[in-house]
């Protein structure tokens, strides 16, 4: 090194040491104003929380004219895309929620709480108002000073000018999620000229405190206090899980960089105690206590690391995604051949199917049978044995149909009441009476099984059908 | 105890137990304090709208003017509003009419199903499934008819149909033979009574209520309908008294029906819902209730 270097490089490490007397580890006590720099980890965030773009864009999307995606409680009709679903078919909403708690749960066991760190809603709108906040107030020591100095024509507008921002962010955050309930752009002239349904009052307002409270207040607090799946989370690691580490090994001792010392001749570990780790951390930890219910391992340590890494010369990678099984000096356990990956594998797989069988055997009709219990058989005058039932038709077409009803069961079977087809109006149920008469002496037993079949055909000439067995009770043999 | 507070200037109470635990006089958070003012305020506001103090015989009555028994009436002035347009149309309709419209059948057969709870299944069972001694309503068989005119009079006028007891009119071998007729009759649903069996039933003089078919048809009508007494049709596979059978037609037989002064005589009453002459003309039900009742009960599967 010459001397211009060398000098240079000391003046780096004084400007560290200069910073790194104002941060020191939170506790919860004090607003967490976490120091923003570039870094690999930091751009791979953003990116993650642009998928949350999505939950904003998402309800204008068309779709055959209608809205893509649009939950319709008051009429109970959930369009996704091609697909319209009704409450019957709800059974696969919990398909879908295994699904996504087995995703958590894998990606947890793999790489950590991803989700609290990436995707997390309390993470990201946390992220966006902070980045406003530093927009508007400067930097963690600026902002320090900004709160403990007195009121000023400056500093109001600058704090009105935040926390106007910040409700704005809320109401979109409110209004976006309600759009997916609503048709969309009509929303935005029913909310303002005070049309909208109060639901959509109530929500957005809800939503509106709620999202200036938690990102705006509360942040770090709700992961440490509120969220139950940080705990959760927190027992789904184990010694394979690559989280963010601080390699303890090749860290300590720590110790100040010294004037004029050489590789040769330094007796501290590569931290150099500057505490950039603590200073950018979202949630005010220092990661070098190792793993933590405080850290939602959004990586940014790993970036504020590696950058005083590269100023003080000395190898990158002393916080790294590693495993407790890699710092015991083990090697990875390779990905299949771990039981945690076969045992979430097969329930995902179990659930994805589930949800494709159902999506795929989503019936146009859908037929249920209630066979009538006062009284449960008639004997007429002929001495045959009548049953009664009420079919309960759902269409889930969005035209009327003309439904045939048929039956067969045991022999001499007679349907009375369905001679006309029965017309049953979209997306709904239609209920029908139909009463079938069996002479006594076809029946071999007390109860015997019977197949109800209804069938129309849609205006674009497909058939669709759908078939349900229900019981003949005649007398005790 | 304050004078030797082992712990001075924490802010304790002074009252201090097993030489450390001690209260201490933190206020509670703000947070609490404000729930806390804010159900104050709430209840305040409470007792000055809506009914609270429970002074003289009434409760004070709010600024709201609300009460249960008003809830109450709005919320049935509201169904009978939805209920309206449905009651005006049935009113100017006959029950065939209704019939014959599915949506104000639906309606009729919902708002009937409670009248027919109320006043009739007691006897009837639900769904019109009988009871022993009285007659099922969901089958095919009816004394009086089974089209809507001859149900609505079975309501409006009641029904008591007579047998007289033949304990002393015929031998006890005339009565088995009898009796075991009318269980063949109801086997084969009129095919196969016995020869003597129909030798004694038309020499005895059952034709004249019972009908020459043993139908229960006195005359037959050219558009369908008949005439009848009301006896048992004995020529299909329903019996009128359950549970039916040789001892059970034999009982009918012997002691008859409606008898008076005969022990053991069956009852079978349907009392008037109309307007009742012996009760200078007081209904029980009106027009309209039997109207439905009548929709209802000739839906019931067996209506003609």
């Amino acid at each position: 090194m010459s001397m211009s270097d060398t000098r240079q490089h000391q003046a780096a490490v004084d400007a560290l040491y200069d910073e790194a007397e104002h941060w020191h580890v939170n506790t919860g006590g004090e607003t967490i104003h976490a120091k923003r720099i570039r870094g690999r980890w930091r751009t791979i965030k953003w990116v993650t929380a642009s998928v949350w773009l999505i939950f904003f864009l998402g309800p204008y999307l068309r779709w055959d004219g209608r809205q893509a995606v649009l939950f319709d409680i008051p009429n109970r009709q959930y369009h996704l895309f091609g697909v319209t679903i009704l409450p019957q078919d709800f059974w696969m909403l919990s398909l879908l929620l295994l699904f996504f708690a087995i995703l958590l749960a894998v990606a947890t066991a793999l790489v950590g709480r991803v989700w609290c760190g990436f995707f997390c809603f309390q993470t990201v709108w946390t992220d966006i108002f902070t980045w406003i906040e530093e927009r508007l107030e400067g930097t963690p020591p600026q902002r320090r000073k900004l709160d403990q100095e007195p009121w000023s024509r400056a500093k109001v507008r600058t704090k009105l000018t935040k926390h106007l921002l910040w409700i704005l962010i809320g109401f979109f955050t409110g209004f976006s999620f309600v759009a997916w309930f609503t048709d969309a752009p009509g929303l935005w002239g029913a909310f303002f000229l005070g049309e909208a349904n109060s639901a959509a009052y109530i929500s957005v307002a809800l939503f509106t405190v709620g999202t200036y409270v938690l990102a705006g207040y509360l942040r770090e607090q709700t992961c440490f206090w509120l969220c139950p799946y940080a705990r959760i989370q927190g027992v789904m690691l184990d010694k394979t899980t690559i989280v963010p580490t601080y390699d303890e090994r090749r860290g300590e001792p720590r110790g100040r960089v010294n004037k004029g010392e050489t590789a040769a001749s330094r007796t501290n570990g590569d931290c150099v105690d500057c505490n950039q780790c603590v200073a950018v951390c979202p949630t005010g930890i220092d990661i070098r206590q190792g793993q933590q219910e405080g850290c939602i391992t959004c990586a940014l340590c790993i970036d504020a690391c590696d950058e005083v890494m590269e100023k003080v010369g000395r190898p990158r990678g002393l916080i790294r995604y590693a495993s407790l099984d890699e710092f015991a000096g083990q090697a990875p356990k390779a990905l299949l051949k771990r039981p945690r990956v076969w045992v979430y594998a097969t329930i995902l797989a179990v659930a994805l199917s589930g949800i494709f069988y159902g999506m795929s055997a989503l019936d146009a009709i859908d037929l249920k049978v209630l066979h009538e219990r006062a009284p449960l058989f008639v004997t007429l005058s002929d001495g045959s044995i009548q049953n009664k039932y009420t079919l309960k038709m759902l269409n889930k077409m969005p035209e009327e149909l003309a439904v045939r009803i048929s039956v067969s069961g045991p022999e001499g079977l007679k349907l009375i009441g369905a001679e006309a087809p029965v017309v049953i109006h979209a997306g709904g149920v239609t209920p029908a009476m139909v009463f079938v008469k069996v002479p006594k002496r076809h029946l071999k037993k007390a109860q015997e099984p019977i197949r109800f079949r209804v069938e129309a055909t849609r205006s674009d000439g497909l058939v669709v059908e759908s078939e349900r067995t229900s019981v003949f009770v005649g007398p005790d043999r | 105890m304050a004078e030797n507070n082992p712990f001075p200037g924490e802010n304790n109470t002074g009252h201090v137990w097993d030489d450390n635990l001690r209260e201490l006089k933190n206020p509670p958070p703000r947070w609490w304090m404000l729930a806390f003012w804010a159900s104050v305020a709430f209840w305040i506001g409470y007792a000055i709208l809506y009914p609270m103090w429970p002074i003289g015989q009434e409760p004070t009555q709010g600024v709201l003017g609300w009460s249960q028994m008003k809830e109450y009436a709005e919320g049935v002035a509201q169904i009978t509003a939805k209920r309206a347009q449905f009651e005006e149309k049935l009113a100017g309709m006959t029950a065939d009419q209704i019939i014959a419209d599915p949506g104000l059948k639906e309606y009729t057969l919902a708002s009937a199903k409670v009248l027919f709870g109320d006043n009739c299944r007691a006897c009837h069972g639900s769904g019109g499934a009988g009871n022993p001694g009285f007659p099922v309503l969901a089958d095919d068989d009816w004394l009086y008819g089974g089209t809507t005119a001859k149900i609505q009079e079975s309501i409006a006028g009641g029904r008591k149909g007579v047998m007289t007891a033949h304990e002393k009119i015929l031998a006890p071998v005339e009565v088995d033979t009898l009796a075991n007729w009318a269980v063949q009759m109801n086997e084969t649903a009129g095919a196969g009574g016995s020869p003597e069996g129909w030798a004694l039933f038309k020499s005895k003089g059952c034709t004249a209520c019972h009908g020459e078919k043993a139908n229960g048809h006195v005359v037959d009508l050219p558009n369908g309908e008949f005439v009848s007494v009301g006896a048992a049709n004995l020529a299909d596979g329903i019996w009128r008294f359950e549970p039916g059978g040789f001892e059970s037609a034999k009982h009918t037989i012997l002691y008859g029906v409606n008898q008076p002064n005969v022990p053991g005589t069956r009852d079978a009453v349907m009392p008037v819902w109309g307007p009742d002459a012996t009760r200078g003309g007081v209904a029980k039900l009106g027009p309209e209730e039997i109207k439905k009742l009548v929709v209802y009960v000739h839906e019931f599967g067996g209506g003609q």
